[in-house]
């Protein structure tokens, strides 16, 4: 059920994010959600996209530094207090969450967000039980 | 075992005795016959060795440096007659002449005991059979643990270097059990030997005997981990004779000096200052025994320190640490002496970064700044950002608590420092630009 997410090491922040993006795009797979975080030194951006294998193969070309990890992928009603009551819920059931961040695209109904959690199994069952829709890989592409 | 017991063991007090009249020998024999050391010792006052009381005496005799045997060249420093020279050897100069050693049949003798002590202390018996693999010729490696190996009555076979084919056939064909070579051979045949694949079951190899040039840790354990075979190391320069001034013993504790042969002090690389036992600093050694050409404090330029405490193996002859750089490579940084190797050896011991690094000195405002790029490899760390700036922050701590300086980490991705095919480059010193 679990969503692919590339993890990208960053020495420096411009440089990087070009070859990156450029890499990708070259490769013709779209990015559907991103994230950065940095200080001055380094940083890590992470990456949603499209066709997983292709994105990989393409920065390892590029000599990227690429590491994949398994994240959940949640569809939110796009109306107030909804991305709330998903936080609560994991809470509620002593799911910490590591780091969150938003897909660029939404749709009429939902704004859909990535959510790393130690245990991804879990944090899927409590969503689905508590009526959360969630994303997988096949409605990525689509979106 | 321990090749020559009796001496090996002494109590510290009955080898400081030795060293004490045989330290006037060595003064006044120089004294006696080599125009430079006449110059010298009558400048300083201590003559024919009527000022030499007890062994920190030394310390009123000037140094000799690497520039008086190039100064000398080729046989200035020799104190035997020539006719009762036996044998001449030299080192390749990087820059102009060779350094000339150069031995009369005693040295030989004395020569091939050393040698045959540090092998008996590496592991070597009667019953192996060893390959030398160093180049034969001038260089004092080769002809130096030949003797040596055959003194203690090891089986040796001049292999030579080179011929990489021939080497592991006889590796296989003739049971060897011993392999000498440079740490940069060794792992070039070692590496050769998985390409050719053979199984470890077709080679004897138990041990090596690895020196003339440094060896550091992640390259021996490669070595080690390739042959599957322990190795030691051992110290010695064509200044002093050759191979056999010092080596490892089973404990590998450090490297036993032979110091029935050569007196070791440790003094402060700018001040010239003798130094406490377990303090760094550059190596000086005085030849004890030699006739053909003896050497009164010789500067070695190797960055080390001495232990006199009891080994476990039992020989009580003094343990010079791994040497930790050359006074050449020493960095001064706010003040502080850093060595690259140091470093170096901190790196390796770090898991998830590569064994490459590069260090970057800069001046800002009159202050100094050390920072150092490392690899990152381990991928799982991409994951949690808290990883990688607790890795980074946990280089630095390690880093400040053994050079005692603040310096700042920098991680960069895997394969993006420059690799090194001679000499490394890693030092960017940008202070006087
Ligand atoms: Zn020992």
């Amino acid at each position: 059920m679990a969503i692919k997410q590339l993890s990208i090491f960053v020495e420096n922040r411009e440089g990087t994010l070009v070859t990156v993006t450029d890499a990708i795009a070259k490769a013709g797979v779209d990015i559907r959600a991103m994230s950065v975080a940095d200080t001055n030194d380094f940083g890590i951006f992470r990456l949603i996209v499209t066709d997983i294998a292709k994105a990989k193969q393409a920065l390892d070309d590029a000599n990227a530094f690429v590491s994949v990890t398994e994240v959940v992928g949640v569809a939110v009603q796009d109306e107030p207090g909804a991305l709330a009551k998903v936080v609560k819920i994991l809470a509620d059931n002593n799911i910490n969450i590591e780091y969150m961040y938003a897909f660029i695209t939404v749709s009429k109904q939902f704004a859909y967000v990535v959510l790393r959690v130690e245990d991804n199994a879990a944090a899927e069952k409590i969503l689905t039980e508590h009526g959360i829709t969630l994303v997988t890989e096949e409605d990525m592409a689509k979106l | 075992m321990i090749f020559q017991k009796d001496i090996e063991t002494l109590p510290r007090k009955e080898i400081e005795a030795i060293q004490l009249e045989r330290l006037k020998w060595v003064v006044k024999y120089c004294y006696d016959n080599v125009p430079l050391y006449h110059q010298r010792l009558t400048d300083c006052g201590v003559l024919d060795g009527a000022k030499i009381k007890q062994l920190s005496d030394i310390e009123y005799i000037p140094f000799t440096t690497k520039d008086d045997f190039r100064d000398n060249y080729p046989f200035g420093l020799v104190a035997a007659d020539m006719k009762d020279i036996v044998r001449i050897h030299a080192s390749s100069g990087t820059t102009g002449k060779p350094t000339t050693g150069v031995y009369t049949k005693e040295d030989l003798d004395i020569w091939s005991d050393c040698v045959a002590r540090v092998a008996c202390a590496g592991g070597v018996t009667p019953d192996d059979i060893i390959q030398i693999s160093f180049g034969y010729g001038l260089f004092t490696g080769a002809l130096g643990l030949h003797y040596g190996m055959e003194k203690l009555g090891a089986t040796v076979i001049p292999a030579s270097s080179g011929n990489t084919q021939k080497q592991l056939m006889m590796l296989r064909d003739w049971g060897v059990t011993g392999i000498v070579a440079t740490p940069s051979y060794a792992l070039y045949l070692s590496e050769a030997m998985k390409e050719a694949g053979y199984p470890l079951s077709d080679y004897s190899l138990r041990l090596g005997i690895l020196g003339s040039e440094p060896c550091t840790v992640s390259m021996r354990e490669q070595i080690e981990n390739n042959f599957n075979i322990r190795v030691s190391d051992n110290y010695g320069m064509t200044e002093l004779g050759g191979p056999g001034v010092s080596g490892d013993c089973e404990a590998r504790d450090g490297m036993h000096f032979a110091e029935d042969h050569f007196l070791p002090e440790i003094i402060d690389t700018d001040t010239g200052k003798r130094l406490g036992e377990g303090e760094v600093g550059e190596l000086v050694v005085t030849t004890l025994t030699r006739k053909g050409m003896p050497v009164l404090r010789y500067r070695t330029k190797d960055i080390t320190k001495l232990d006199y405490q009891p080994c476990s193996c039992g020989r009580t002859h003094c343990r010079m640490a791994k040497t930790m750089g050359r006074t050449d490579d020493m960095l001064i940084i706010k003040g502080v002496n850093v060595f690259p190797t140091q470093i170096e050896n901190i790196l390796i011991n770090i898991p998830d970064i590569a064994p490459h690094y590069m260090l970057y000195i800069t001046r800002k405002n009159y202050r100094d700044s050390l920072e150092i790029k490392v690899e990152v490899i381990n991928e799982a760390l991409l994951d949690n950002y808290q990883m990688l700036d607790g890795l980074k922050k946990r280089i630095e701590a390690k880093l400040q608590s053994i050079l005692g300086l603040r310096t700042k980490v920098t991680l960069v991705a895997p394969k993006t420092l420059e690799r090194f095919q001679g000499k490394a480059k890693r030092i960017v010193d940008l202070r006087n630009q």
